[in-house]
């Protein structure tokens, strides 16, 4: 319980046991805290109706769907266990769809970090213009990810040398032919080049993490090593860096769980092509191509555990640092 | 009083302060000259997607040549523009609807229940508002089936009020979120004050923590309506060629090959005006939006 609270609670009694001098104090004193806390109960009760029912149940009735049989719109939904969760990784396409949302969570979590923290390590002591800086790298975060996917499909467009667009025609143009590639649509490394927009809209969210824990950190302690004698560097290693871990947590597990959700740019990008296929876009075929409920709701399911794992740890470790105060 | 317990998880804490240091040893001036380039590059690489989208969308059929793919248009032309704008048009104003009535409906639940679960708490509120906390973060996916299920038994399927009541329900964690670690910062000698005068609870809000709120709600609706201006997921999934909101005609425009990159980018640029315009005027505010997003995605 929060020390605010207790200090609320404490007041109260204080003022609450002289009025009710009669009676047992104990009982009165719980009715009169019943009636204290109860109206705001009532008042979030159709919130907590809501997340009950759509969160919590509709979780519920998935994971039921995806322990039946009902692998048509029209198939009776039976109970088969873990049928469709074992039958699942038989499938290629599914192996395929998992290894290529590791793939782009490899390299988008590491690119906007690397990326983010580059932007705010270069910020950090203040430069002119800073408020310009900060807007450019932050404004891809306003637009949809399918209006990215829109200019990204152009700017790595694939085509070779004599027909190229986008990017591989500037690399050519600047004599860095090399560099031209087949971007998404390489059969290894398509999904590597499908995270450099998710890079690119992401990195500046980063940023603004980075640079507010950056001066987070009190400038007594930097200067304090200083004095001690430590170079820029060294106070950068030894004092703020260190300060960085929270932030650098949070921030592996936003990028993570938006990652293995990687929906929408997948869609603008490339639609259903299964070069690019991840667990989202199957379940969205499954629903509306294949009418397969039960498999649409084991990928789903899955989906859930894997943000799960990594979401619930952290949502622990939060609330228990923010109890310790 | 303490707030330090209620105050929102690290990440969530600090907002970078507005401050320069003007003072600057002389050695580091080659090396601030070295950050200034750095981040000019990178100024230089991530507005190439804006010039592209522009410089494109202002160029007439008769310029589509590769070879040119990089030059500014010769003749510049709104073509691109009128068409894309007409077969927006009816994706955008759903996307208005939506938008707008589903942040304002967003931030008047989340200002009453961060007011709940931080100022007239009841037992268990913490395990409560974690409990919300989870739902911030599941893949929707994992709700989708039955939720399109459950909206077609409500006749809200296919429609802007089954969206809107979507992006209402979902958007609870993070509004309430937001609205409570800005009311824990409002002084506790306030609400007992009121408490001491007889107020009820409905009183207290109204008379002393709603009138507080406006950064709040500045932070909360701007957070609302730029995702549900943006998403795609849902509408997806909930609605119909009629009710398609931008981002879902965007994408069908953009899917079918035939279509001119010029209209395409025009398109684009369109259905991300109105985010950009928001970014642009209140930036400050979506700012704060993101980090007291920190605990969201």
């Amino acid at each position: 319980m929060p020390d605010s609270h207790k200090v609320t609670t404490g007041g109260r009694r204080r003022e609450a046991a002289p009025a009710a001098p009669a009676g047992p104090p104990k009982r009165r004193r719980r009715r009169r805290r019943v009636r204290h806390w109860l109206p705001g109960l009532v008042l979030l009760a159709p919130s907590i109706v809501a997340i009950g029912v759509f969160v919590y149940g509709l979780i519920g009735w998935n994971i039921r769907l995806a322990l039946s049989s009902k692998t048509t719109d029209i198939a009776p939904a039976r109970f088969v266990g873990l049928r469709n969760f074992t039958r699942l990784w038989s499938e290629e396409r599914w192996i395929l769809s998992v290894q290529h949302a590791l793939l782009f969570t490899v390299v988008f979590v590491a690119g906007a970090l690397l990326l983010g923290w580059l932007l705010a390590l270069l910020l950090d002591k203040g430069i002119r213009g800073e408020g310009g800086f900060r807007a450019v790298y932050l404004f891809p975060m306003a637009i949809s990810f399918i209006a990215t996917g829109i200019v990204w499909r152009w700017l790595m467009n694939p085509a070779p040398a004599e027909r190229a667009v986008g990017l591989n025609a500037l690399f050519h143009k600047l004599g860095l032919g090399f560099l031209a590639n087949d971007w998404w649509q390489n059969e290894h490394w398509g999904m590597a080049a499908m995270a450099i927009p998710a890079v690119w809209q992401m990195a500046g969210y980063v940023m603004a993490l980075f640079l507010a824990g950056f001066r987070g950190v009190p400038e007594d302690l930097r200067e304090a090593a200083r004095v001690d004698g430590a170079s820029e560097l060294q106070v950068y290693r030894y004092v703020v860096f260190p300060h960085l871990r929270p932030i650098t947590l949070a921030a592996l597990i936003i990028l993570g769980h938006i990652s293995l959700k990687v929906f929408d740019l997948i869609v603008a990008m490339s639609g259903k092509q299964i070069i690019t296929d991840v667990p989202a876009v199957y379940m969205w075929q499954m629903v509306f191509d294949a009418h397969n409920p039960a498999k649409g709701a084991t990928i789903a399911t899955y989906m859930l555990l894997a943000v799960a794992v990594l979401i619930v740890p952290y949502l622990i470790w939060t609330v228990r640092s923010e109890r310790r105060g | 009083m303490t707030t330090v317990s209620a105050t929102p998880p690290p990440a969530a804490l600090p907002e970078a302060p507005q401050r320069s240091r003007p003072r600057r040893p002389p050695r580091s001036r080659g090396v601030r000259a070295l950050r200034f380039a750095a981040l000019l590059g990178f100024v230089v690489i991530f507005l190439i997607p804006l010039y592209v989208l522009l410089a494109t969308s202002f160029k007439p059929l008769s310029e589509a040549d590769p070879s040119r793919a990089w030059n500014l248009p010769q003749v510049w032309t709104m073509e691109g523009w009128r068409t894309a704008l007409a077969a927006l048009a009816p994706g955008l104003w759903n996307s208005v609807k939506l938008a707008v009535s589903g942040s304002v409906i967003s931030a008047i639940l989340g200002s009453m229940n961060g007011f709940v679960l931080s100022k007239w708490r009841f037992p268990y509120a913490d395990a409560v508002f974690t409990a919300f906390l989870f739902g911030m973060f599941i893949p929707y996916q994992a709700v989708m089936i039955p939720l399109v299920q459950l909206m077609t038994k409500a006749h809200l399927i296919g429609g802007i009020p089954g969206l809107v009541l979507a992006h209402v329900v979902y958007g609870i964690p993070i509004c309430t979120l937001i609205f409570r670690n800005y009311y824990t910062t409002i002084p506790n000698e306030l609400i007992e004050a009121a408490r001491v005068d007889g107020a009820g609870m409905l009183r207290t809000y109204a008379s002393v923590v709603l009138p507080n709120s406006a950064p709040a709600f500045a932070v909360v609706l701007i957070w609302q309506f730029t995702s549900m201006w943006n998403d795609f997921l849902f509408a997806v999934f909930l609605t119909n060629l009629d009710s398609w909101p931008a981002t879902v005609r965007l994408n069908n425009i953009a899917g079918s090959m035939v279509v001119p990159y010029s209209q395409q980018m025009a398109a684009a640029v369109l259905a991300s005006l109105p985010t950009l315009l928001v970014y642009v005027l209140l930036g400050r505010y979506f700012m704060r939006g993101l980090m007291a997003g920190a605990l969201k995605g």
